[in-house]
């Protein structure tokens, strides 16, 4: 049992975060709104799409918004439909800003925005040999997610359903199998919709979570970013706490065949 | 491949749709709204006009679902029309082979002009058109201009004659990434009456090419039908068969569908099947629902007020400051007349980014990377 203490960082390629909530900057009505909320979720690691900003542009206006000494920019390769893009954005992201740490997401649905496993597993093999530190983006599949521990990827994220669905955690038995595996951070991303999603996700022993949609597209994104903070911090104590192990079968307070026992 | 397509419209004639649309009940349009997919029941049902009534419904679903897909964005391009020399006699258009406009292909510095104007005010999705005259100006030239563009933009696209795989291949490794080509109409009777002459008389071929452009790679096809050349709700229903036969043929292409209200053109083409504000909302939602992921595209020639309501209503990207001439951006006065067709909303670049924000959408000018494509001189 890990205890509660200042020490329950998010550790992730040797670097501490306090904040278990990782957050995305896509939909937001503005710069400004984005980057209220991200204050709001006090989240420390925050991913950005490679192909919506311009990391060569000062004044991009998504980057213009990120405060850098506050957080983690982790680039990512979200519209990449194969290794080779994935591959090469990540070069890019490098030569243009430094950036090592890459979330590797290999998408060739332009619909439903499902990783493809096999491109994933080969940009990571890729990636991870390049220097990158690597968190791949994937379907809920333990197997995969080992393979991508075998290669030298920092965390692996398993959905909890379809990006931008909101639908919560649809592959909860999946991810309960990887957190089960795992020898490195499980983080739950896409699909959360609501705070309590959140909340079940920790407490099933995510390390942690990355949501966008269900804040950016909230009406009042500021305060869905705090209520997921919460969200999450519950989820994490209520993991650490050690539930109550829940009973399949019911224990009357008021036995029916208990008069048996008494009878002489 | 398009053969399928091509059975798929000819499967449904236009009197079967137009009865199979007056036999739809409530209901029907109930049950479609409950889990709307792209098939044949479901289109009769939303695009008819029995769903009328439920046209509030629709847009608020319409708003919650672009929400989740797209979030609170709105993504501009602007058109750069390279060439106007054309061959083909389409009725409707401004280019039109018999028409005595002022013929013009621009150099590449003038298009390189063209594109600084742009490219200046913050447009990185640029699309390339031409009329179709190959011997005039053909894939070398427009080739030509995207190579040199490719390092200063997000996205290209282009909306030109048909070509065959290679030819899109040809353009894919110049450095195009998507591929708009209108079937104007999907009534083939119809279709030969409004393109009595020139190569676009041949409508399999233009059906056929935009499989070809996906074929070959490109990443976003876009689509559309000229809505007022013939019963609009006839034509968004075979518009929608072509989407489908995309989405499941192509999936590693994002579908792109504009909704093109005829305008006239200087010489005033009367518009022979209006369609009211109200149809083309109907007909906007009813693809958001069938069509979530779908780019939905407005063109400047709707008006600014119409715009500005159709940011809520399942649009997602649409043009700003555009000019329908080659050289239109200036600096000649003569280029920016006769146009291909006339726009309405005539706001500069800057006042649409305006009113996007003003509607609480974030103005996305770069949703694409040039790292994405196997270019020279982008790739490390």
């Amino acid at each position: 049992m890990v205890s509660e203490s200042a020490s329950d960082s998010l550790i992730i390629a040797g670097q501490a975060f306090s904040s278990r909530l990782l957050m995305g900057t896509g939909k937001f009505s503005s710069p400004a709104v984005m980057a209220a909320a991200l204050e709001a979720s006090g989240s420390e690691l925050v991913t950005v799409a490679l192909r919506r900003v311009d990391l060569h542009d000062p004044n991009d206006s998504v980057l213009a918004a990120l405060d850098c000494s506050r957080y983690r920019l982790l680039p990512n390769t979200s519209g990449a439909r194969n290794a080779r893009e994935a591959v090469r954005l990540a070069q890019l992201a490098r030569a243009a800003g430094g950036h090592t740490w890459i979330k590797l997401e290999v998408t060739p649905d332009p619909d439903h925005l499902l990783p493809d496993p096999i491109e994933t597993l080969e940009a990571a093999r890729i990636l991870v040999a390049e220097g990158f530190t690597v968190l791949p983006y994937i379907n809920a599949d333990p197997v995969l997610a080992r393979r991508l521990e075998d290669v030298g990827c920092a965390t692996v994220m398993p959905l909890g359903a379809p990006i931008g669905t909101s639908r919560g955690l649809k592959t909860r038995d999946q991810i309960a199998l990887i957190i089960a595996q795992a020898r490195v951070p499980v983080v739950v991303d896409a699909g959360l919709g609501l705070p309590s999603h959140a909340a079940e996700a920790m407490e099933l022993g995510a390390s942690a979570v990355l949501v966008n949609t269900a804040v950016a597209v909230a009406e009042d994104p500021q305060r869905m970013a705090r209520a997921f903070r919460l969200g999450v911090e519950a989820g994490r104590q209520g993991f650490l706490a050690g539930a109550a192990p829940e009973n399949p079968r019911a224990q009357a307070s008021s036995p029916l065949t208990g008069f048996l026992r008494d009878s002489p | 491949m398009t053969s399928e397509l091509l059975a798929a419209l000819a499967d449904y004639p236009p009197e079967r749709i137009a009865a199979g649309m007056e036999a739809v009940s409530a209901r029907e349009v109930r049950r479609a709204l409950e889990n709307p997919q792209p098939r044949p029941g479901h289109l009769l049902a939303l695009l008819s006009p029995q769903a009328a009534p439920f046209l509030e419904e629709m847009a608020q679903m319409a708003r919650q679902v672009t929400l989740r897909r797209f979030g609170r964005t709105m993504t501009l391009y602007a058109p750069l029309y390279l060439s106007n020399h054309c061959i083909n006699h389409c009725t409707y258009c401004g280019f039109n082979a018999a028409r005595d406009i002022p013929r013009r292909a621009l150099s590449l510095a003038e298009a390189l002009g063209q594109a600084e104007h742009l490219l200046s005010q913050g447009i990185r999705h640029l699309l390339l058109v031409t009329g179709e005259a190959p011997a005039r100006y053909g894939l070398a030239e427009i080739c030509e201009v995207v190579e040199a563009l490719r390092p200063r933009v997000a996205s290209l696209s282009v909306e030109i004659f048909p070509c065959d795989e290679g030819g899109y291949e040809r353009l894919g490794q110049a450095g195009v990434d998507g591929l708009v080509l209108y079937q104007e109409t999907y009534d083939r009777v119809r279709y030969r009456a409004f393109h009595p002459q020139g190569p676009k008389q041949d409508f399999t071929r233009r059906l056929e090419a935009m499989d070809a452009g996906a074929r070959a790679g490109f990443r976003s096809l876009g689509v559309g039908a000229l809505l007022g050349l013939t019963p609009h709700r006839i034509e968004t229903f075979y518009l929608a068969l072509h989407a489908a036969h995309l989405r499941k043929h192509h999936f590693q292409a994002r579908l792109g569908v504009s909704f093109p209200r005829l305008r006239p053109v200087s010489s005033g083409t009367p518009t022979l099947h209006p369609v009211s504000n109200a149809e083309l909302v109907q007909a906007i939602v009813a693809f958001r629902l069938l069509f979530p992921d779908a780019e939905l595209v407005i063109s400047t020639r709707e008006s600014a007020p119409m715009r500005d309501r159709l940011m809520h209503l399942g649009v997602t990207r649409m043009s700003a400051g555009s000019r329908t001439s080659p050289g239109g951006y200036g600096p000649r006065e003569e280029d920016a007349a006769s146009g291909q067709f006339n726009t309405d909303d005539q706001r500069q670049i800057g006042q649409i980014a305006e009113a996007i924000r003003a509607a609480g959408l974030d103005v996305v000018t770069k949703d694409f990377d040039p790292a994405f494509l196997a270019v020279p001189g982008t790739g490390p």
